[in-house]
């Protein structure tokens, strides 16, 4: 049978707040434990919730990017569940009437932009964490992440395969990151995915019954995990068996997922009002203010990108990926002058691949956007070939030097002066008489082989325009 | 001295009749000497000395605050920085508190002095003062009966002379009924004024602390340190705090006082309601005009609450699970059975029987025949007080249905314990102000309670209408024999 795979994704993005989102506790990653967490975080008898203003306004901004409604009344509830790390007994978090519903996201999908919908963003606190690690036989418990802001960002079930998953997955990391909304580290966990991920025979409208697979926090493990899970549905149906409904956990060192936690143990969450926070009323000016407040956003810059610039659609999508990426590609284009095809090839081609290489954010390359647009100047003014232009890129990146200083000391400028050149063609032609011979009598496409003979005796040196230029001025005489 | 209001401790401070020093040793004296009625959980004496030899000093230099050394105790409900609080449980047997309540350091901010932290229902539930695990509170009008609850310690500190003054809270009359069942003024101000920060919660929405005292006058003095906004409580509203003690003593002339038909019902001792009726007698006296007016849905009240204030409770003493701070049971093979165990032995029947009766009614398939359903009667009951107030200024009634009873009478049968608040629970639903104080005694010479409720945020019409019942009588000045 044919099964088409049907996924809804549920991400957790870490609001980049100064303090809490119900308390004015600082909300830094990394310090000692339990540093980070004040009378508020740690529920003692008494204290109360206070809504971080700060983090009302991200939402309000996501809402606006994502062309949703910014509701202006919603509701805080409980989510009621006993877990060390959670202090209160409950989690603050938004049911039935969240901050944001009804926006879109466009993401390529296999061959053409897809639209899909996020059915709402709520806002919630994170819980702490238990470290089950070096205590022997107990549990240590942190609260530095009790109460940091998250925005719960729910997608309808549109996304069609896990390539579509990864896209849209992708799509909201760089919205988030270009808002300054969330640094969207999946390490540091300050962008976490659930997927819920069911099958149908393609063709019918009604869903399969889903499974919500969590910890996937990576963007190669969500398609895996995906994968993995589809796989594991289509031959539990085939064999005659039935899917259900259960949250799973995906294994990346197994590439598996399995139960979480059996039928038993399954909450019953007892939502309600909070009676400690009154409904979130945003003014229209406040809801305003945030969307006036929207940088240019990816699907815009990568339009602007293609109309000034005359990229290709591939190529402003890789540039504008991330907002850094966008604004180091810009200053090489400012700096160099350059045709853009060219700075967005280097930008997308050579520094990509050694960024990659050493596992750095563009921000921490060690070439410069303005030492790339003195490399690209060089090229355009012929001082050196786009062949050469690799090796002092290659050496730039390993001195820090910038590119004149390397083409200097390493004599690297490129021959354009016919002299050298006729010389060079000479002595190849007087090394190579038996050749000369053949391509004389007819044998044309020898005439490559003189142009590789002439640049290897200048390494690389001589314009290949003048080589081709003069060659076929002796050749002919 | 001991007798005195805070209103004349403060004149007799002032002119130097007696210190804050010899007035907190004298009311530790009598805390010590009648440790019998159990009304202190905690006592700070040296602490309490340290700040009274501090006021006293300020004083000496010329300082002054609101209640500056006036020897004050507070209900253990209220967080109180390095001193005990338990909220009356096991489970905070031996919590100490990080941090001040707002309501604390309020009162400390205004020259207060602390005595200690007086005894009370566990968790603030219960209407007799015999939930509390360190035992209940003897009524110092007959040590054999229950002072009420849940602030039964802070009315009796008050009501036998081992405070000027004290805080309570009320979530469904529990500043109001011990103060009418000790003979003393209890004020539960509108929900808002006063906040709730490091107030322990019972139940969010219907909590509310307030003054308990020995007149009308000492409640708007400690309101007047009490109320105010506070960014960390979000349910306590940015208000202006009048001055409370500015507009007592106007005239009555004209007022219209409404009497609720359904608080004269069946369940009504007839003591009690001749106390009443006297009461309203004496108003008469003063040019007010009694009227009557209906709140129908009142009926409602008693099993809107017993699901709302549960609900909220089984979320909010979730807290309490032995991770943190407070009691964990000593042996435990896992962490659900840790959780099983302290929680079990942590907590006792009262407080468990209100989680469990919570917790049923948010379950999935029950929340909108229960948790819903008593929102709506809630607006209902909320709506009646609005209607009512538009035929009179001031709802009078009785605060509890019958004086205090006998310790243990009531244990067995909760629906029985819980019919005491029937009078008291609207008001909080209605998240209305509303004072009880005393007007006289029954036949066994036990005090009975008249209830105003006012308008929200009426605070000044309500404190000045007791006030005035105060000056024409001295019911508020009478004093247990055996603790003179």
């Amino acid at each position: 049978m044919d099964w088409e795979t049907v996924v809804g994704l549920e991400v957790h993005v870490q609001l980049l707040t100064a303090s809490k989102a119900f308390s004015d506790a600082p909300a830094r990653y990394g310090a000692a434990p339990n540093t980070q967490a004040n009378v508020v975080d740690l529920a003692m008898p008494g204290v109360l919730p206070v809504m971080n203003r700060e983090a009302v306004r991200m939402a309000a901004m996501f809402g606006a990017a994502i062309g949703a409604r910014v509701n202006p009344r919603s509701v805080f509830a409980r989510k009621n569940y006993f877990y060390p790390d959670l202090p209160k007994g409950y989690q603050i978090s938004q049911y039935e009437l969240p901050v944001v519903e009804h926006g879109t996201l466009t993401i390529d999908g296999d061959g053409a932009e897809r639209s899909i919908r996020i059915l709402r963003a709520h806002l919630e606190e994170d819980a702490g964490k238990s470290l089950h690690e070096d205590f022997h036989g107990m549990t240590g418990i942190d609260l530095n992440r009790a109460g940091i802001p998250l925005l719960e960002i729910v997608s309808q079930p549109d996304l069609r395969s896990p390539k579509e998953a990864v896209a849209y997955l992708k799509k909201l990391h760089t919205l988030v990151r270009y808002l300054r909304i969330c640094d969207g580290n999946m390490q540091e966990g300050s962008f976490r995915c659930d997927a819920n991920v069911s099958v149908r025979p393609r063709g019918q409208d009604t869903l399969g019954t889903r499974t919500e697979v969590k910890n996937i926090n990576s963007f190669r493990f969500v398609e895996r995990a995906i994968e993995y899970e589809v796989a594991r549905q289509i031959d539990l149906i085939e064999g005659g068996g039935k899917v259900v409904q259960e949250t799973r956990l995906y294994d990346s060192v197994k590439d598996e997922t399995r139960p979480m936690r059996s039928k038993e143990e399954a909450n019953d969450y007892r939502y309600f009002p909070d009676p400690d926070l009154p409904p979130l009323v945003l003014t229209q000016e406040f809801i305003d203010e945030a969307a006036r407040a929207l940088p240019e956003l990816p699907d815009q810059k990568r339009q602007r990108f293609m109309r000034d610039y005359g990229l290709t659609a591939y190529d402003a999508g890789v540039l504008t990926a991330s907002e850094e990426t966008a604004a180091y590609f810009e200053r090489v284009c400012e700096y160099a002058g350059a045709e853009p095809k060219l700075a967005a090839n280097w930008v997308t081609g050579a520094l990509g691949a050694y960024l990659n290489r050493d596992g750095l954010e563009i921000e921490s390359s060690r070439i410069s956007a303005e030492a790339l647009a003195g490399l690209l100047r060089r090229i355009g003014d012929q001082t050196i070939s786009g062949k050469i232009a690799k090796e002092v890129f290659e050496a730039m990146w390993a001195s820090g030097k910038d590119a004149d200083s390397v083409i200097d000391l390493r004599g690297l400028r490129q021959i354009t002066d016919s002299g050298p050149i006729v010389a060079a063609i000479d002595a190849v032609f007087a090394a190579h008489p038996k050749q000369l011979e053949q391509y004389r009598t007819g044998q044309e496409k020898l005439f490559g082989f003189f142009v590789g003979q002439v640049m290897k005796a200048t390494q690389g040196k001589a314009n290949p325009a003048e080589v081709n230029r003069l060659l076929k001025e002796r050749l002919s005489s | 001295m001991y007798k005195k209001t805070v209103a004349e401790l403060l004149a007799a401070l002032a002119d130097r009749t007696i210190s804050s020093v010899e007035l907190t040793g004298l009311f530790l004296a009598r805390i010590e000497r009648h440790a019998g009625l159990n009304a202190y959980i905690t006592l700070e004496p040296e602490r309490a000395l340290a700040d009274a030899r501090a006021a006293d000093a300020l004083r000496l230099q010329g300082g002054d605050a609101p209640l500056l050394g006036v020897p004050i105790a507070h209900k253990d409900i209220f967080c109180t920085e390095g001193v005990r609080t338990t909220c009356g449980s096991r489970m905070l047997e031996s919590f100490i508190a990080p941090y001040d309540a707002t309501v604390t350091a309020r009162l400390k901010a205004a020259g207060a002095v602390l005595l200690g932290k007086t005894n009370m229902d566990e968790f603030a539930m219960g209407s007799s003062n015999e939930t509390s695990y360190f035992g209940p509170v003897a009524n110092p009008w007959d040590t054999g009966r229950v002072p009420g609850g849940s602030s039964g310690g802070s009315a009796v500190a008050v009501a036998a002379g081992l405070a000027a003054a004290a805080t309570g809270t009320d979530t469904g009359g529990s500043i109001r009924q011990p103060a009418a069942l000790c003979g003393i003024t209890g004020l539960k101000p509108s929900y808002g004024r006063v906040s709730r920060y490091g107030m322990i919660a019972f139940a969010s929405s219907l909590d509310q602390g307030g003054p308990m005292t020995r007149s009308a006058e000492d409640a708007a003095l400690m309101l007047q340190a009490m109320a105010g906004f506070d960014p960390r409580d979000s349910t306590s509203v940015d208000r202006v705090v009048p001055d409370y003690r500015a507009t007592l003593g106007r005239s009555l002339k004209g007022l219209k006082i409404g009497v609720p038909t359904q608080f004269f019902g069946e369940g009504l001792s007839p003591d009690v309601r001749h106390g009443i009726e006297q009461a309203l007698d004496v108003y008469r006296g003063l040019g007010a005009r009694i009227v009557d007016v209906e709140l129908p849905n009142s009926r409602l009240a008693l099993p809107c609450y017993y699901v709302l204030a549960p609900c909220e409770a089984s979320s909010n003493l979730a807290r309490y699970d032995g991770v943190r701070y407070g009691y964990r049971t000593p042996g435990h093979e896992s962490l659900i059975d840790m959780y099983k165990k302290t929680r079990a032995e942590g907590f006792g029947a009262e407080v468990k029987r209100r989680i469990l009766i919570g917790t049923y009614a948010l379950s999935a398939g029950y929340f909108d025949a229960y948790y819903v359903k008593s929102l709506r009667l809630r607006r209902l009951i909320t709506e009646d007080f609005a209607h009512a107030f538009e035929r009179c200024d001031v709802i009078a009634g009785p605060t509890a249905p019958s004086t205090a009873f006998p310790l243990q009478a009531k244990t067995d049968d909760p629906v029985a314990m819980y019919l005491n608040d029937i009078y008291t629970i609207p008001v909080n639903l209605a998240g209305l102000p509303a004072v009880s104080l005393p007007v006289g005694f029954d036949r066994l010479g036990l005090p009975v309670g008249l209830q105003l409720i006012g308008r929200y945020f009426d605070e000044p019409l309500l404190l000045n209408v007791a006030h005035g019942y105060q000056q024409e009588t001295d019911w508020h000045r009478h004093f247990p024999p055996e603790f003179e």
